[in-house]
């Protein structure tokens, strides 16, 4: 008798990729990139303790190209997971779970973040 | 064949009865974090041309010091908690596991060296 082959479960593959379900693994994706922003912030409190040779180190790193990539990165990443965050707390007492709000309240929460991170560049940039 | 009844396979599969601390910690931690990291990258912006000196007076001045150690302590336990529920989705068994504990020893380091880093710029700047 030949082998039944069981479905398999969760069949993630057959799910289509659709804005709620990026917006959900790119929260991950910022909470994990600013945990390395905590690692930073640490080091650069550290570097201040360990004399002005070790700060001017990471200050020097910091204002380096791939360094300003990082600190916009974060910045960009501390916005969108603040706003997914209150996102998700409004699910979290009930509100917004209908899927056209869910939608709506994606795009918005991506919209701020955006507006915010380039608003404050926008600060830095010209301070 | 097991001769245990359909209700007994069921009953005491269900919900843990912990975890909602858990969730709770994350949920208040996250609050936490909107002032304080808010406060922090604001202050971040108007001290951008700062030197040693005048970074590390900011870090010093008691307000600041506070509010320094209470984000360390509230990143890091959100950073904590969000990484493990991660590592408790990917990665199954023994390893897992050791990648929580391991991510707890590097979570409490970071926050411990943090936090002694802000209280000897502090007392440092005193004298």
């Amino acid at each position: 008798m030949a082998r039944i082959d069981r479905p398999l479960s969760p069949h993630l593959a057959i799910y289509s990729w659709m804005i709620s379900n990026t917006l959900s693994i790119v929260h991950r994706m910022t909470g994990v990139a600013l945990s390395f922003g905590a690692v930073a912030l640490v080091g650069w409190l550290v570097s201040i303790v360990a004399g002005y040779d070790a700060y001017s180190l990471v200050n020097y790193l910091l204002a380096s190209i791939i360094g300003s990539l990082a600190l916009f990165g974060w910045t960009f990443c501390f916005f969108y997971h603040l706003c997914n965050g209150i996102r998700h707390m409004c699910w979290d007492v009930g509100k917004g779970f209908e899927r056209i709000r869910a939608q709506q309240s994606g795009i918005l929460m991506l919209t701020v973040s955006i507006i915010l991170t380039v608003g404050l560049w926008a600060i830095v940039l010209a301070g | 064949m097991s001769l245990q009844s359909p209700l007994g396979k069921a009953l005491g599969q269900g919900s843990a009865h912990t975890g909602l601390d858990h969730w709770l910690a994350q949920r208040s931690t996250a609050i936490a974090i909107v002032p304080l990291g808010l406060w922090f990258i604001i202050s971040m912006v108007s001290l951008q041309h700062g030197n040693y000196e005048i970074v590390s007076a900011w870090i010093a001045e008691p307000l600041n010091a506070i509010l320094l150690i209470l984000l360390v302590i509230a990143l890091l336990y959100h950073s904590m908690i969000g990484l493990q529920v991660i590592v408790e989705d990917y990665v199954s068994g023994g390893l897992g596991y050791l990648t929580s504990i391991f991510l707890q020893f590097i979570h409490v380091l970071l926050a411990v060296a943090g936090i002694y880093s802000v209280i000897i710029i502090s007392l440092g700047a005193g004298q």
